[in-house]
């Protein structure tokens, strides 16, 4: 029997609200309330079940009668004129279906299948155009979704058929290269001509074809999401600058520059050195108090979130927070940080591409998917920004990363032939199937359709019990090696783990959602949730009752050989038998050219735009959409869980003025702590990537130090996403980036200890070609020794002078003063590599030494919006009186003090009795005192000829600030 | 008896165990981590302690309503063993989603011929909110707030919105004292949004049984312990510990 419970609010109806909203934004109309006229959610249920059964089910379970009331009727039979019910398409995770399943067994009824919906009602007959957007734009998203108008008809719920074995082999060995390009584009495989020809070779050489299974094997392992073989390839890189041109070949771009850069720190250190595992694991590893080491990764997730927003950013936190608990033998979750570029909010919807999701939708959905996963899970995420630009539009950017902590003696793992492989955690469906070598593909105006097999939703309860149980496991000492499923599902986790070593796998013992899965899709599917674990078979007994007993699901799928083979079967089968030596070290090397040529730009000052006045520059840049508040954002996260919470992500009187970065003690009765921060800022790319990559390790380090973290004891993270790097030109300006973060690193002491890179973000269709800016994130995380001596951004007391670290330049070459001026050219702020750190060495002294009240780094908007900052966030007034004397400022304009990005500025707070003591440890350095702090809740700011250049009311400043992202 | 013994209920998606296990650690308490699966099959081991917490987090993710299946699952496997467990004198606390199962399973308002007579739904912004809020606290016959007049603590949810089905049961409740906790502006008057950050009716942030030792309440009093996790302690200094250590202190004194 199939039921439908359909269940509405009494009294106000958000939902309505909500997608009325939406049809009015992408109308431009006001007529979304004629359009949808109630909403409803419900549930459709199969199994022997009577009326009284699933009546006793609404009141026990779905419905709670104070705010609701639902209705039971067979399947089809509701009253549904003029409404369209949006369901998952089958096979996309419904965690709420399981989750009612299992609470209906618990109440003694036979629920076999559950389907939940959301369905909308329309007043009357809806015009065709207002239909077709709601239907594709409003109320589902093709991807994951589909819509039916009027009753629904069914008669079972039940996916899946039985699977029929056969074995697939591809016949390439007589295949000429047409043929093979065809093959690897028609399987959806990735892999070029040349790899193509090497598989070829190699299966001549064996006298047999390859099966699929094999073919999907290597085309994962050799994608670029998982071996990045362009970064690691060969590159001919060609540099013109002032019209002298030089040449210089990279064997392996990452390892000759960045790999290189910590291993020359390591040196450096030598045996204070402080890192511990770096570049090898699933997550860097770096040491933090006797007991206790700390791990990070930085993942991105862009593909996928812009064709489902939602899923696309639940996954890509679940996914790095499995890296995290993948690292070692299994860190523990600390914080999460999200990052995000955009394409700004109110982009005409009619100047859409095809194909592509709106910007507005897509925040939603990146923040609802961040949102429910990170506050799932239990992780508190506490750092984040978002930058927004035109040209993240088909591409927009989801960055998703977590902090771990290991117990020190369990960073290294070790599996050993005869351990048992063991799949712990969610089911295998046809998820994700092609992800990663999708990964590495452009998207197109027809990958919103074709890709949908790619595209998944998260069930974040399935990972946080994982989680529970692995954790317990770990103490107990129940398995020898860990990692976790993602791009290339268990292809990926087993050839990896069993690289060295050589591994047989039964696909048929692996837990299916639902019937039918053929060998090769059980292999690469990338369901999610998934871990996998190197089991001494006398544990084994011991790790499946802990996992049932939490209700995780854990399957024997094999074990691990010293055959140095991966050896696949089905029922006896065998499907796939590939040597672990071609396998990880086959591929041929990429060559790839590059190029970059130096732009003219004068190093004359770019004349300040004279149309706008300082004030109304400040409050426009101010209300930029990278620089406003990101309150509504934050405060969806639940930024305390975990109770280590130091610095919050919005701080001040009114906990509402924007953290430098936060600060977490994460273990209990120590005040040993963490500063979490990032640096970003593609606009100076535009200029320069050189500069570009070293103002962004600058911005993170600063922002890391600016509340208390140690600059000695910091590691950095790169995360490169880049347009499409078979243009020498643009992977000309990753090489230079690269070199970069190379310099800058040495240069600073901060080692890179893990990193990613997503390439190819492209849009193209017929007429359009949509190419990302260059972009890097740089994630921080130091130490802070001792919690207690952190600092705030926000003034804190009338009275106290203001002391500003650092040199001025003339350095507005694509900053936000020219973004709200529109001017282009002028020179980018690149850090003086020499003073930089030893700035950062005193600001961290002074801060240690209790000297300072509170403390801001100078970036997008420079001093004004600094000081602005700082005084609407303490509610405390300040003048600045002496712009004139600014150091390193000789010659510049006023403008250029205000608003110049110069890097490795800080702006301290410090009361009258310790101005000298602070002054004293900054000896040979810059710092001058600009002005002091006020009890009027006011900013003035003096020009050089002592006129007022800036005389506003704090709650004008903030205003402007807050309003636009206020959603 | 020197240090009460502490159950902390733990079901598939429950994150603020290890939070209040800590503040229960503080303040002198020896505790114990029960997932429901095992007390389920052994709900008689209730018997071992004196103070029960459903902690925070997502039982079962929130499917269907925040807390329901879990709630459901405690009045179908341990009504029996909760009723002994209040009716001899010991303490239930449920905070945030254990507030909410509280709630829902009948426990703290239970349901008449009617059905429940309260709940607590989404928020009125429509999603999900961490900020600190103030509260005004009148303590009552409720042991938890003993001595208490006003706390700041974090919120953390997207359904802590309390609804009353009739305007009656409201007013019975605040009548009764049963509304021990309520949000309130800082200088302790009504408060409106965000100081009310759900749209809860008449406020309330927390709410107890008729006997006034079965306690939920919205709020994080565990993530209010240390000095540093106060939101304005680097401008008003580190004060000797956070407000919502004394809720548990006084659980545990409750017992002495």
């Amino acid at each position: 029997m199939l039921w439908e419970v359909e269940i509405r609010p009494i009294g106000r109806d958000a939902e309505r609200e909500r997608v009325c909203d939406e049809f009015d934004l992408l109308t431009h109309s006001v007529r979304g309330m004629d359009t949808v006229s109630a909403s409803a959610r419900g549930y459709l249920l199969a199994g022997d079940l009577s009326l009284a059964d699933v009546r006793g089910l609404c009141d026990q379970l779905l419905l709670d009668a104070v705010v609701e009331r639902g209705t039971i009727t067979e399947l089809g039979a509701s009253t549904t004129a003029h409404a369209s019910t949006v369901l998952f398409k089958p096979g996309v995770m419904d965690p709420v279906a399981l989750s009612v399943r299992r609470a209906a067994g618990d109440l003694g009824l036979a629920v076999r299948e559950v389907r939940t919906f959301r369905r909308y009602f329309a007043p009357g007959v809806l015009p065709q155009a207002d239909r077709d957007l709601l239907f594709r734009k409003v109320l589902a998203n093709e991807a994951i979704e589909h819509v039916v108008s009027g009753p629904l008809h069914a008669d079972h719920l039940t996916l899946g058929q039985p699977y029929r074995f056969q074995l697939v082999t591809v016949p390439l060995r007589e295949l000429d290269d047409d043929a093979l390009v065809a093959l690897s584009q028609r399987g959806q495989l990735a892999l070029t001509l040349d790899e193509m020809r090497t598989i070829q070779t190699h299966f001549r050489d064996l006298g047999r074809d390859p099966t699929d299974c094999e073919l999907e094997t290597l085309a994962q392992t050799w994608s670029e999401h998982c071996s990045h073989k362009t970064l690691k390839g060969t590159i001919d890189y060609t540099e013109t600058v002032r019209g002298q041109t030089t040449t210089r070949r990279y064997g392996n771009l990452l390892k000759e520059t960045i790999f290189a850069a910590t291993q020359t720190i390591r040196q450096n250190l030598g045996s204070a050195d402080w890192c511990v595992s770096v570049f090898s694991d699933n997550a860097g590893i770096v040491q933090f108090d006797d007991h206790h080491h700390v791990c990070i990764k930085v993942e991105t997730h862009n593909r996928p979130s812009a064709i489902e927003p939602y899923g696309g950013a639940n996954t890509g936190l679940g996914g790095v927070i499995r890296d995290v608990l993948g690292t070692g033998m299994g860190g523990k979750p600390i914080c999460n940080t999200d990052v995000f570029c955009f394409a700004r909010p109110d982009f005409p919807p009619e100047e859409l591409p095809p194909g592509v999701l709106h910007p507005r939708r897509v925040i939603h959905g990146v923040v609802a998917g961040v949102r429910d996963y990170g506050n799932r899970m239990g992780i508190p995420t506490v750092n984040g920004s978002v930058t927004f630009d035109d040209r993240y539009l088909a591409n927009p950017l989801v960055f998703c990363g977590t902090v771990g902590l290991i117990p020190v003696g369990m960073e290294w793992k070790q599996v050993h032939p005869g351990d048992l492989i063991v799949a712990v955690g969610g089911a295998t469906g046809r998820d994700g199937i092609h992800g990663a070598t999708f990964s590495s593909l452009e998207l197109t105006e027809e990958s919103e359709v074709i890709s949908g097999g790619a595209v998944q939703i998260g069930n974040a309860i399935e990972e946080k019990k994982v989680l529970d149980v692995i954790l317990q496991a770990r103490d107990r000492g129940l398995y020898t090696a860990i990692t976790d499923c993602g791009a290339g599902g268990f292809s990926s986790a087993v050839g990896e783990m069993g690289a060295d070593t050589g591994a047989e796998v039964t696909l048929e013992t692996a837990p299916l959602k639902y019937a039918g899965l053929s060998y090769t899709e059980i292999w690469i599917s990338e369901s999610q949730e998934r871990m996998v674990l190197s089991v001494p078979p006398d544990k084994w007994p011991e790790l499946e009752a802990l996992c049932r007993s939490e209700d995780v699901t854990a399957a024997v799928l094999g074990r691990f050989t010293d055959t140095g083979r991966l050896k696949l079967t089905y029922n006896g089968e065998i499907v796939g038998d590939l040597d672990m030596h071609f396998l990880h070290d086959g591929r041929p090397r990429i060559i790839r050219q590059a190029q970059w040529s130096a732009p003219a730009v004068s190093d004359q000052p770019v004349r300040a735009g004279e149309t706008v006045s300082p004030q109304e520059a400040l409050v426009k840049i101010l209300a930029s959409l990278s620089v406003c508040s990101k309150e509504w954002i934050v405060r969806q996260y639940d930024h305390e869980v975990q109770a280590g919470s130091v610095i919050k992500p919005l701080t001040g009187l009114h906990h509402d003025g924007p953290s430098d970065a936060a600060v977490v003690a994460p273990v209990p009765d120590s005040w040993v702590g963490l500063a979490i921060s990032n640096g970003l800022n593609p606009r100076y790319a535009d200029l320069d990537p050189y500069i570009m990559a070293a103002a962004a390790i600058d911005e993170a380090v600063r922002n890391a130090v600016a509340v208390g973290g140690d600059p000695a004891h910091t590691a950095i993270l790169d995360n490169f996403c880049w347009g499409n790097v078979h243009d020498p030109a643009m992977l000309g300006a990753l090489v230079r980036t690269a070199e970069a973060c190379r310099d800058v690193s040495i240069a600073y002491g901060t080692p890179f200890i893990s990193g990613k890179d997503s390439l190819n973000n492209e849009y193209r269709s017929a007429d359009r070609r949509i190419t990302i800016p260059h972009t890097l994130l740089v994630t921080a995380l130091a130490r802070v020794p001792d919690v207690r001596r952190c600092v705030t951004m926000d003034l804190k007391e009338p009275g106290n002078r203001l002391l500003l670290v650092g040199d001025t330049r003339n350095a507005l070459g694509g900053s936000h003063y020219h973004l709200v001026t529109g001017q282009t050219g002028g020179t980018a702020p690149m850090p003086d590599l020499q003073q930089a750190p030893r700035i950062f060495a005193a600001v961290h002294q002074a801060i240690t030494a209790g000297l300072v009240r509170a403390c801001h780094d100078l970036s997008e908007g420079g001093l004004a919006v600094a000081v602005a900052e700082m005084a609407f966030a303490g509610g405390i007034g300040a003048d600045v009186t002496d712009l004139g004397q600014l150091p390193g400022a000789d010659g510049l304009t006023d403008t250029a003090r205000l608003f110049s990005e110069s890097p490795t500025r800080f702006l301290l707070e410090v009361p009258p009795n310790h101005v000298e003591a602070c002054l004293a440890l900054f000896a040979g350095l810059p710092i001058h005192e600009i002005g002091h702090t006020v009890r009027e809740p006011r900013l003035r700011i003096a020009g050089s000829a002592g006129e007022w250049l800036i005389y506003a009311k704090l709650s004008e400043l903030k205003e402007a600030w807050q309003q636009p992202l206020r959603w | 008896m020197a240090t009460p013994r502490v159950a902390i209920l733990r079901a598939p998606g429950t994150n603020c165990d290890e939070d209040t296990a800590y503040a229960f650690r503080r303040v002198g308490a020896t505790t114990t981590k029960f997932h429901i699966n095992a007390l389920r099959a052994n709900p008689e081991r209730c018997r071992e302690f004196q103070i029960l917490v459903v902690p925070g987090g997502f039982s079962y993710g929130d499917d269907v309503a925040a807390g329901k299946i879990l709630a459901t699952q405690m009045q179908q496997f341990l009504g029996d063993a909760l009723r002994e467990f209040r009716d001899q004198e010991k303490l239930i606390l449920g905070i945030c989603n254990g507030f909410q199962v509280l709630l829902k399973a009948g426990l703290i308002v239970p349901a008449d011929e009617e059905g429940p007579m309260a709940t607590l739904t989404h928020n009125t912004t429509g999603r999900y909110e961490d900020r600190w809020v103030h509260l005004r606290v009148t303590p009552g016959n409720c042991p938890f707030l003993t001595g208490l007049d006003r706390l700041e603590v974090p919120v953390a949810h997207g359904e802590g919105n309390f609804i009353c089905r009739k305007e009656w049961i409201l007013k019975g409740l605040a009548q009764s004292g049963q509304a021990v906790l309520r949000y309130c502006s800082p200088a302790g008057g009504p408060a409106s949004y965000p100081q009310n950050p759900n749209g809860s009716q008449d406020d309330i942030a927390g709410v107890c049984d008729a006997t006034g030792r079965v306690l939920g309440l919205m709020p994080h009093p565990e993530r209010h312990i240390l000095p540093t996790q106060n939101p304005n302690w680097t401008r008003t200094g580190l004060k000797p510990e956070g407000d919502g250590l004394a809720l548990f202190r006084n659980a545990v004194h409750f017992f002495q």
